[in-house]
């Protein structure tokens, strides 16, 4: 009986200990690194997730904000982080689309008011580029009978539909049919190849929300240094400060050694995070923010190491917190160094080592070299963070960095208007991104296939051509 | 009775009316007909159409020749076209779920995802290119059922038959000015 007693009170215990352990997984706060709680944590995902959100996935209510919300409750969370970034992309297939009643029978077979519909996560078998769930007829669903609209899609298989070059579900801002015949003629290599500028310095003075009350635009010296006994003498980080734009423009040390506290005091701060840099980077901080470099922060969780990607990385720079100095390195703030040597230090894949190789890189180095005038060599972020147009909320045009790095990849495509177009032809830059293997050696070489998304427009154009001459002979057109 | 607590008092007050307003407001449109309802958001849409197509697209780019309108606004540095101001207000009254639809459509579409496609807009769309009348009826689209109606959408301007005539990917490239070139398609979900 005693012992039939001690079996159960055994189970009792070890059940006990169990849950405790999943419960202990379930409800960390923040799960990361290593702690034993996270590994708990992980054994509740249902299948690995895609490449956009594995950086993320321990943290549950990052998608799943409420716990029984449902399908909406998943919807607004793509959509917080999404969203915008489809809004300025002009998606071709807003929800709108799908809530008009007059498309019912295409929702009923495509509901793509819902993100999940086309990107179910945890699904590893059958996620495919870009995290796509769906099998590759999804255009037919509505799109089948195209050949009868357009003579110039007759017969094409529904293989190609988003293949490269041709259409995309959401962008298609650098692909749509008067934007290539406008590039049409254009050579493989423009006569005047050149970056668009960066104008930081230029609308300084227009921008409402930077201090210019506490740090007034002037160049600042050795002894104007605010930092006090902060500063540990004697210090090279001085003399890499008074060699920045930084101290070019009055931004002294307290500038972003001291942070606002709640009680409205600053104080000193010896390592800012990134959020010193928002005062006067806002829209850059917010790209970094919205890539691969900077979303766990977003979720409050420990900065992405080099460790944690899934693509190869360099193994001395597994351990290094990604945050805005990882790439800028605090106190030089060296641009240069951050558009190449900030990327190679740790990005190790076939396409990084060969960048060095590069025609591109050669013109980077002429123009470092000053052989070359500004804008014309080309750097890791010439093509994966280039320089945009943004307006500010007090409508001043600033040329910036975007430095959301998702945001000209999957499709590539979506270079093709910030980063390609300034030096290469549409026809080139198209034909040129549709090749992997072009790619995987940075583009040296010349691309071998020519995509027929301009042979097609013109075909177009030359029918409806046609078409106008009819009209214009049976004196028509008003 | 016991008289009221004074702090309770004008709590009940302010109850009853809240009551009596949320009343009104719950019958106010039981007196308005669907057909009426529909006619009145479409007097909206067709005059705020017809301003902008008027009196700045036709004057500024016919008349005054100082800014072009284009269908890639954003590229050119251009107005956008009266079609789309149309449709990206029915897209941002989509996104705010008013409780109704509308949508510009053609038997002779530019963007061929405009032409008709229900059997009520074929009809509709068809009588008043006909009559120059508006049609009404009632259909039933992912088994919900809307008061639809469609009302003709005539060339107001120079600029309307201009492009129409000229676009690339039009079907017809007759178009004179006063022509029914399209319809407005309303559908309010009927309870």
């Amino acid at each position: 009986m005693s012992r039939h007693w001690r079996s159960w009170l055994l189970w009792g215990v070890l059940s006990a200990a169990l849950a405790g352990v999943f419960a202990a997984g379930l409800t960390v706060d923040s799960a990361q690194g290593s702690s034993w709680r996270a590994e708990v944590r992980s054994l509740f995902l249902p299948g690995a997730t895609s490449h956009g959100h594995y950086q993320i996935e321990l943290k549950c209510n990052a998608c799943h904000g409420a716990a029984f919300g449902g399908r909406e409750a998943l919807q607004e969370a793509c959509v917080k982080c999404h969203g915008a970034e489809l809004k300025a992309a002009d998606d071709k297939h807003p929800k709108s689309k799908f809530t008009d009643p007059r498309n019912a029978d295409r929702a009923a077979l495509l509901d793509a008011t819902q993100c999940v519909t086309c990107h179910v996560e945890h699904r590893p078998g059958i996620t495919r580029f870009a995290g796509v769930t769906l099998s590759d007829d999804y255009c037919a669903i509505c799109h089948r009978d195209i050949g009868k609209d357009r003579p110039t899609h007759q017969g094409l298989a529904f293989t190609t539909c988003a293949s490269s070059g041709c259409h995309n579900f959401h962008d298609n801002r650098a692909l749509y049919e008067d934007f290539l015949l406008k590039h049409a003629a254009e050579p493989a290599l423009l006569e005047q190849p050149a970056l668009p500028e960066r104008n930081f310095a230029k609308v300084l003075e227009d921008l409402g929300s930077y201090p210019h009350d506490r740090y007034p635009v002037k160049p600042l010296g050795r002894d104007a240094i605010d930092a006090g006994s902060n500063l540990k003498a004697p210090a090279p980080v001085v003399d890499d400060w008074l060699a920045t734009a930084h101290a070019k423009a009055g931004v002294n040390c307290s500038a972003c050694h001291r942070e606002k506290e709640p009680a409205g005091e600053h104080a000193w701060v010896e390592r800012p995070s990134h959020k010193v840099c928002t005062t006067c980077h806002e829209p850059e901080v917010k790209g970094f923010l919205a890539g691969k470099h900077g979303m766990r922060l977003v979720q409050d969780l420990e900065p992405m190491r080099p460790a944690l990607a899934r693509l190869p990385m360099k193994h001395d720079a597994g351990d290094k917190p990604l945050t805005c100095i990882a790439c800028h390195g605090a106190h030089r703030f060296d641009t240069r160094a951050a558009a190449v040597e900030g990327c190679l230090a740790c990005h190790d894949d076939t396409h990084s080592r060969a960048f060095k190789a590069s025609l591109h890189y050669a013109l980077w180095q002429k123009e470092s070299k000053g052989e070359l005038p500004a804008g014309s060599g080309v750097s890791c972020t010439t093509c994966h963070m280039p320089r945009v147009s943004h307006r500010t909320p007090d409508d001043v045009t600033r040329i910036l960095v975007q430095h959301n790095q998702n945001d000209t990849l999957r499709p590539n495509e979506k270079m093709i208007r910030s980063a390609c177009l300034h030096c290469h032809g549409l026809q080139f830059s198209l034909d040129a991104l549709a090749e992997p293997k072009l790619a995987a050696a940075n583009f040296k070489g010349q691309p071998a296939k020519r995509i027929e998304s301009i042979d097609m427009a013109k075909r177009a154009e030359a029918r409806a051509e046609g078409s106008r001459r009819k009209a214009k002979d049976r004196g028509q057109g008003g | 009775m016991k008289p009221m607590n004074p702090l309770i008092r004008p709590l009940v007050a302010g109850g009853i009316a809240l009551a009596a307003l949320t009343a009104a407001a719950a019958e106010a449109p039981s007196g308005w007909s669907y057909k009426e309802i529909a006619d009145a958001l479409h007097a909206i849409m067709e005059s705020d159409r017809t301003v902008y197509t008027r009196n700045v697209v036709n004057r500024l780019q016919n008349e005054e020749k100082v800014i072009k309108a284009s269908e890639h606004w954003k590229d050119d540095k251009a107005l956008p076209l009266p079609a789309q101001m149309f449709r990206y207000g029915a897209e941002m009254v989509a996104e705010k779920n008013a409780g109704f639809t509308y949508s510009l459509l053609s038997l002779w579409p530019v963007n061929k995802q405009n032409a008709a496609k229900t059997a009520v807009e074929k009809e509709g769309l068809e009588a008043v290119a006909k009559s120059g009348q508006p049609y009404y009826k009632e259909e039933t689209l992912g088994g919900k059922k809307y008061y639809t109606a469609v009302y003709p959408d005539k060339a107001v301007a120079k600029a309307c038959i201009a492009c129409h005539n000229d676009h690339k990917d039009t079907p017809r490239r007759d178009f004179k000015m006063g022509d029914v070139m399209g319809g407005v398609v309303l559908r309010i979900p009927m309870k």
